[in-house]
């Protein structure tokens, strides 16, 4: 059975001088190491994004939208995102539901698995489905002959998105529902609540915020990925090509101002996907009932 | 019969929860499952609200009043049941926790909105928390959790209700205060009902009967006063209340295996300074005095067998004796209880004589 949690909310920790105070001279140097690194590396880039993207003017950015490859590129990768994220929403959720709610045999099997993708490089994964699904694989020449293409087309870049980003929700749902056990879902079948009604009205709301929050970073993974994409689609312009692929397609070609523009909408999307995180995550510590 | 569990036994990956346990709730009573944690209390309280299942194929049944409910899914048991850390659901309001219950009935059954509302003011106020409804559980407190979790279990109308250590996540006070409303709240619902402790003051004090387990099995039945003065077996001795354990035997006992004896440190008379030791008659060195309220304690070792045991005297007496560190005293031990291979006796020593002795227990009331 899980300990018991504190069911007060903390309180913030009253102002004092830190007992591990270093010399002032320290102190500045380790602040500014950490400003320099992220300028350098996080903010410097991003900013060089936009500036790259806007450097002949805002109509010749506008413009980099008119070209149907890179509105094709951004279909793709909504359509992917909208296949993608559904789907490992629905598997997250049972795959977290099973580990923590039940006893089976292979169930530390289960999980390890469930961290495959992020131990995998994703040209590895991508290569791993041309082997099953490619024109000499397994099964592409069955599935071919029934007319189905899933090696550069659509199912062969859905399959890899699904591959590398199912781990998101399923990690992110298994702590926060161990944590939680098995009292409450006990608590509704003793009220006479049935499984289905439990898991709407007792399991999910219990994790809200936390199936949101990885919800938020599939997505980002799902639109933001490329080497097992890369891999499996060909990255044939205007058909299979998403938007990481045409930036880098963009950029080969010399059209510098397409690639950052591009980019740049990629680069919002980081942005709100953190914006979103933050939010979220003040949202699931002050939310009433977070504190038990 | 309120409750009438046959034959659970229950095993957790080889070690055994409940080992052939049989157990009788008379309707409207208050009973409390006493033991040590792992004793399998709580195991039984669940495989009584149908949220765990005994061994297959043993030959468990479980009956609410006369209805064999083996087979009944917890949802259909009518059982109220009210956890250990409440459960309650943290994203749903008072109103929404204790309306949970109403809500979730299925057609014809489910209660109108207006019947729902007036239900749960009515609950309310029966837990003395009218006005709260709109709380969410993280904004109560500990004291005020547990009277909705019961509000909550009561919304389904039960007809049992089991509390699995209801006082236990408590302070001190709270519990004490929540002790005492639950007794006259139980009297008052008639509502057969089984609350699982660790807490044998919580037990003594609130049940009409004690059911004391012990490695998965049940060590004792009985009145709290019955299981105090009467304990059945050494686990039941040792679990309730202060007891003196001494191997070394005494002279004119039954000697039946074994010569380990349990006295109570207020069953130990202090005779005098210097009684002739006769037979019944125990030398023993104070090592320790002190009191508190209305008795004193008194540390000894016996002179014998070095072994140390303590008393119970009344400040007044005491007082009369004038003990102090280092003397030498003549103790009478009045009951001593001795459980050789299975078997009981009790002795009663009055004036340095044996003027009783018992060989079983008198059943339940015979002598309260």
């Amino acid at each position: 059975m899980a300990t018991t949690v504190t069911r007060f909310r903390e309180t913030p920790l009253p102002r004092t001088r830190s007992a591990i105070s270093e010399s002032a001279g320290m102190r500045r140097a380790v602040i500014g190491l950490t400003v320099v690194f992220l300028f350098l590396f996080l903010f410097f880039p991003l900013i060089a994004i936009f500036f790259e993207a806007l450097r002949d003017g805002l109509g010749a950015y506008l413009d980099s939208f008119r070209d149907p490859y890179a509105l094709a590129a951004v279909r793709l990768t909504l359509i992917v995102a909208a296949i993608c994220v559904p789907v490992n929403t629905i598997f997250g959720v049972a795959a977290a539901w099973a580990i923590a709610k039940f006893e089976f045999r292979g169930k530390s099997l289960l999980t390890t698995l469930i961290d495959l993708p992020f131990a995998v490089s994703p040209v590895i994964a991508g290569l791993l489905f041309i082997l099953v699904f490619g024109s000499h694989g397994w099964l592409g020449p069955w599935l071919e002959a029934r007319g189905l293409q899933v090696i550069f087309a659509l199912p062969g870049i859905v399959l890899a998105t699904l591959f590398i980003t199912f781990p998101f929700v399923a990690r992110e749902l298994i702590p926060i529902m161990q944590a939680r056990g098995k009292e409450d879902e006990h608590a509704a079948l003793t009220l006479g609540a049935g499984g289905w009604r439990t898991f709407w009205q007792v399991t999910l709301p219990n994790v809200k915020w936390g199936l949101f929050y990885g919800v938020v970073l599939c997505n980002a993974r799902a639109m933001g990925e490329f080497g097992a994409v890369a891999v499996v689609s060909g990255n044939i312009k205007g058909l299979t090509s998403t938007m990481p692929l045409y930036v880098e397609t963009l950029y080969l070609e010399y059209a510098t101002v397409p690639a950052f523009a591009l980019s740049s909408v990629l680069a919002l999307l980081a942005l709100i996907t953190l914006l979103l995180k933050n939010l979220i995550e003040s949202r699931w510590r002050s939310a009433p009932g977070r504190g038990n | 019969m309120g409750i009438q569990a046959l034959h659970l036994t229950k095993t957790f990956g080889g070690l055994k929860a409940l080992d052939d346990v049989s157990l009788e709730v008379p309707d409207g009573k208050l009973v409390s499952l006493l033991g040590p944690s792992g004793s399998g209390k709580t195991t039984l309280l669940r495989i009584l609200a149908g949220l765990e299942f005994c061994d297959h194929g043993t030959p468990a049944k479980i009956l609410f009043h006369g209805k064999d409910v083996s087979g009944v899914p917890a949802g259909k048991r009518k059982v109220g049941f009210v956890f250990q850390h409440y459960a309650l659901f943290r994203h749903m309001t008072v109103f929404g926790n204790i309306a949970f219950g109403m809500k979730v009935r299925r057609g014809g059954l489910r209660p109108s909105k207006d019947r729902i509302k007036n239900r749960v003011g009515e609950l309310l106020e029966l837990v003395r928390m009218s006005g709260l409804e709109r709380r969410y559980p993280s904004e109560l407190s500990g004291g005020q959790r547990q009277r909705v979790a019961l509000a909550r279990a009561l919304a389904v109308d039960p007809e049992v209700l089991l509390l699995d250590e209801p006082f236990g996540a408590l302070d001190a006070k709270v519990r004490k205060g929540l002790r005492r409303w639950l007794r006259t709240f139980q009297e008052r619902l008639g509502l057969t009902t089984i609350f699982v402790t660790h807490d044998q003051e919580e037990a003594l004090e609130l049940a009409d009967e004690v059911v004391v387990m012990n490695n998965a099995r049940i060590e004792q039945v009985g009145d709290p006063q019955y299981v105090y003065d009467r304990p059945a077996t050494p686990f039941v001795i040792e679990f309730l209340g202060n007891v003196n354990k001494l191997v070394a035997g005494l002279s004119g006992l039954p000697k039946e295996g074994g010569n380990v004896l349990y006295v109570r440190p207020h069953d130990v008379d202090i005779v005098g300074p210097d009684e002739a030791a006769g037979e019944y008659v125990i030398k023993a060195r104070v090592q320790h005095v002190f009191s508190a309220g209305n008795y004193g304690r008194i540390q000894l070792e016996r002179l014998s067998s070095r072994e140390p045991f303590e008393a119970e005297i009344s400040r007044e007496r005491l007082r009369q004796l004038e003990i102090k560190y280092g003397d030498v005293l003549s103790v009478v031990f009045r009951h001593v209880r001795l459980f050789p291979r299975g078997k009981f006796f009790e002795t009663d020593v009055r004036d340095g004589k044996l003027v009783g002795l018992r060989d079983s227990l008198p059943t339940n009331g015979e002598d309260g």
